[in-house]
């Protein structure tokens, strides 16, 4: 074939390239670990001098993984992989399709594994009892009868063959799925104070706004802490408003729970303590409830009643706030007291009875990530494991018997290869042979 | 009898068995051999309860999560993992000379959980992030693909050493060791096993990462390193299937790899840092 002459091609096909490639991805790989990565220019010229600071800003060093020459080398893998697998699976394929039955004869007494039987009688009988322990065993085998000899052959597994290249293709998906994601997809953050909404969000590094296509509201962000004082959950109560199909609804995310909606998904990723306070009050005689969002240290009325409040003082301890309340509804002393935020207090004066709520207001910091490939990507990692799988610990075996007349009597030839496992082959191997030693017309020479 | 008394016990017993196994490999002295196969075994019970234990006691305290979190409960788990892999390993070839050079390892791992001060061994409730059924699927994988290159590593210095001496005298220790052709064998199959299940782990690490930050690879320097490894194992099994690389450069092969495996597991988190870092204490 002239394409095997092809210098280039030959380049492009080696697996002493790929090899090299994986080398050097490996070793290049080490620095970006050592190199803290995507800080400002100053940092590096800071930390390491304005010589090495300067190369680095040469090489994409302060972002490697995305460097120009990083990519390259990527590049020059998949176009060895790509290479490499359009070089070999034609072979292999013919070796997956390939009539064993046109197996020369003279080549099968060479087979790794070989016995060698007697059986008196005809060609068709003696074919016959063959085909049935080749059945028995596992091995059902195809035939090709000719006067005076008869070539049977079975085979398991020669589509494991394929295995690593499926491995190969399971790569290049990976990777393809990467640049989908790239291109077609983004990745961004928002910040939402309780009780506010959103229609964008800003891109990571250029802070772009990108429109989202809907709302998203924050109904409200918890935080809790353990005993301890470490944070064992960070939840927030989200509602997607989409007013292109007037469809709206509400879920709640935490870490490892994230909301997806129309290919975006949004992650619980960060919060912030706002300055303001969330006040809701439930007058229990009337029935009448109401929230309110108020700047600390300033009086609220509620409309329509008489009754007055404000959050006088605030403590933090441990990011939970302790708040100092004064209320009035107009009837009797004003009320101050301290209360945790996030709880419910019951205040009784001569004119009613409330519920009083307060908590610190919060914002919720969402990553936003449209990210299209990710499917290709998955599927990718599952095609990688069921290629490793498959290129591994399968083998294709193949068992040919070569059965001819000789001196009135048919000699058999059981003879067999395996593309690997060799000595599971054996055991295969030796049981089938056992079969043929087993019976009773048959003879073993 | 609480689960860090069973862990405990898990390291002398673990040192126990590669010391009978050092012996038999020493002696020659075979009739030991059950013995040997026995304590291993009993000692991996023991460390399956406690692990168990740990389990149910984090249960107990309101806070249950599988034991599989920080630096100390993951060195206990790859001893556990490295002991059963040996186990399989002993059954299926029936040697017990691999004993010598694998479940030295497993000890190394449970003794340096059990002695060192650097890290906790308090149950603590898991930060948000941890919260997530992918941390087993994760820590799973992994540790069962290290724990096959921990084993690769040892039987690597095997050959090595077996390879020095080629036709050693009869009745020595070096004649006792299986054939150079077996124990390349058995490094290869082994490094094979290892490498399906790194990249389980890899995968499974990615799709965690992706539901808990929305990003399923971000040049981490857990990541990262743990891909070096990746290559360094694709790179050998590529050398041997294509252009028939074997014995003393496979050994070296399964040596450096498990150098990089340390460094992804234990390197990166005390010398590097990134979002592996709760791993540290």
């Amino acid at each position: 074939m002239k394409k095997n002459d092809n210098m280039l091609w030959r380049f492009f096909a080696s697996v002493k390239l790929a090899l090299i490639t994986l080398f050097i991805l490996a070793s290049t790989s080490i620095i970006g670990t050592l190199i803290p990565q995507k800080n400002p220019p100053a940092f590096y010229i800071k930390e390491f001098g304005p010589e090495l600071g300067r190369l680095f800003q040469i090489l994409d060093l302060a972002d490697m993984y995305n460097s120009w020459w990083f990519v390259a080398i990527l590049a020059l893998f998949s176009i060895n992989l790509i290479i490499c697998t359009i070089d070999r699976l034609p072979n292999v394929w013919r070796m997956v399709v390939m009539d064993n039955l046109r197996q020369p004869i003279d080549t099968l007494a060479k087979m790794p594994f070989r016995s060698s039987f007697l059986i008196t009688g005809e060609m068709a009988t003696a074919t016959a009892t063959v085909k049935k322990i080749m059945t028995d065993g596992g091995w059902k085998a195809k035939a090709d009868e000719k006067e005076n000899s008869t070539l049977l052959f079975s085979q398991k597994q020669a589509w494991c063959r394929l295995g690593v290249y499926a491995v190969h293709l399971s790569i290049l998906l990976i990777f393809a799925g990467a640049i989908i994601g790239t291109v077609a997809g983004y990745k961004g953050s928002i910040m939402i104070p309780e009780g506010g909404s959103t229609d964008k969000i800003y891109q990571y590094g250029t802070n772009k706004p990108i429109p989202l296509g809907f709302e998203v509201r924050c109904d409200s962000f918890k935080l809790t802490l353990y005993d301890s004082g470490m944070p064992k959950e960070y939840r927030s109560d989200l509602t997607v408003m989409d007013r292109s199909n007037n469809l709206s609804f509400s879920k709640s995310i935490i870490v490892n729970d994230p909301l997806d909606y129309r290919g975006i998904t949004f992650y619980q990723a960060s919060y912030d303590a706002l300055q303001g306070l969330k006040v809701e009050i439930y007058n229990k005689k009337t029935g009448r409830q109401q929230g309110f969002e108020i700047p600390f240290g300033q009086k609220t009325s509620w409309p329509g009643t008489k009754v007055e409040f404000g959050i006088i003082n605030m403590q933090q301890t441990r990011g939970m706030a302790r708040l100092k309340v004064w209320f009035s509804d107009g009837s009797g002393n004003p009320e101050t007291f301290w209360m945790d935020g996030d709880t419910t207090r019951t205040l009784v004066s001569p004119d009613g009875e409330y519920e009083f709520y307060a908590s610190q207001l919060y914002a919720t910091g969402l990553q936003v990530t449209k990210d299209p490939g990710v499917w290709t990507v998955y599927f990718g990692c599952i095609l990688m494991l069921v290629g490793l799988y498959v290129a591994f610990f399968l083998s294709h075996r193949r068992i040919w018997v070569y059965i001819n007349k000789e001196d009135g009597q048919c000699r058999v030839l059981v003879c067999g290869t395996s593309s690997k496992n060799k000595l599971g082959f054996e055991k295969d191997f030796s049981a089938l042979s056992e079969r043929f030693r087993q019976n009773d017309t048959i003879q073993t020479t | 009898m609480d689960s860090s008394q069973l862990l405990g016990i898990t390291t002398f017993a673990y040192l126990f068995s590669s010391f009978c196994y050092i012996t038999i490999l020493v002696f020659r002295a075979k009739k030991f051999g059950m013995a040997a196969t026995l304590v291993t075994t009993v000692a991996f019970l023991i460390n399956s309860a406690g692990i168990g234990l740990r389990w149910y006691e984090s249960h107990q305290m309101g806070i249950g999560y599988a034991p599989l979190s920080n630096m100390y409960e993951s060195l206990v788990f790859f001893a556990w993992s490295i002991a059963l892999f040996y186990l399989g390993l002993e059954f299926k070839y029936k040697n017990q000379t691999l004993g010598a050079f694998s479940m030295p390892f497993a000890s190394a791992s449970m003794a340096y959980a059990s002695f060192s001060a650097q890290f906790g061994k308090e149950i603590k409730p898991l930060i948000p992030a941890l919260q997530s059924n992918w941390l087993i699927a994760h820590v799973i994988t992994c540790f069962i693909g290290y724990a096959a290159f921990a084993v690769a590593c040892g039987i690597g210095f095997m050959y090595l050493i077996k390879a020095r001496n080629e036709k050693p005298a009869q009745g020595s220790i070096l004649a006792s060791l299986p054939s150079l052709k077996e124990i390349d064998d058995i490094i290869h199959r082994t490094l094979v096993f290892g490498f399906l299940w790194l990249s389980a782990g890899i995968i499974t690490g990615a799709v965690w990462a992706n539901s808990a930050w929305g990003t399923y690879w971000s040049w981490d320097p857990k990541e990262t390193w743990s891909l070096i490894t990746w290559f360094v194992y694709a790179a050998a099994l590529h050398a041997r299937f294509t252009r028939g690389w074997g014995g003393k450069r496979i050994a070296w092969l399964a040596i450096i790899g498990f150098l990089s495996v340390i460094f992804t597991y234990y390197g990166v988190n005390f010398l590097l840092s990134g979002l592996h870092s709760y791993g540290g204490n």
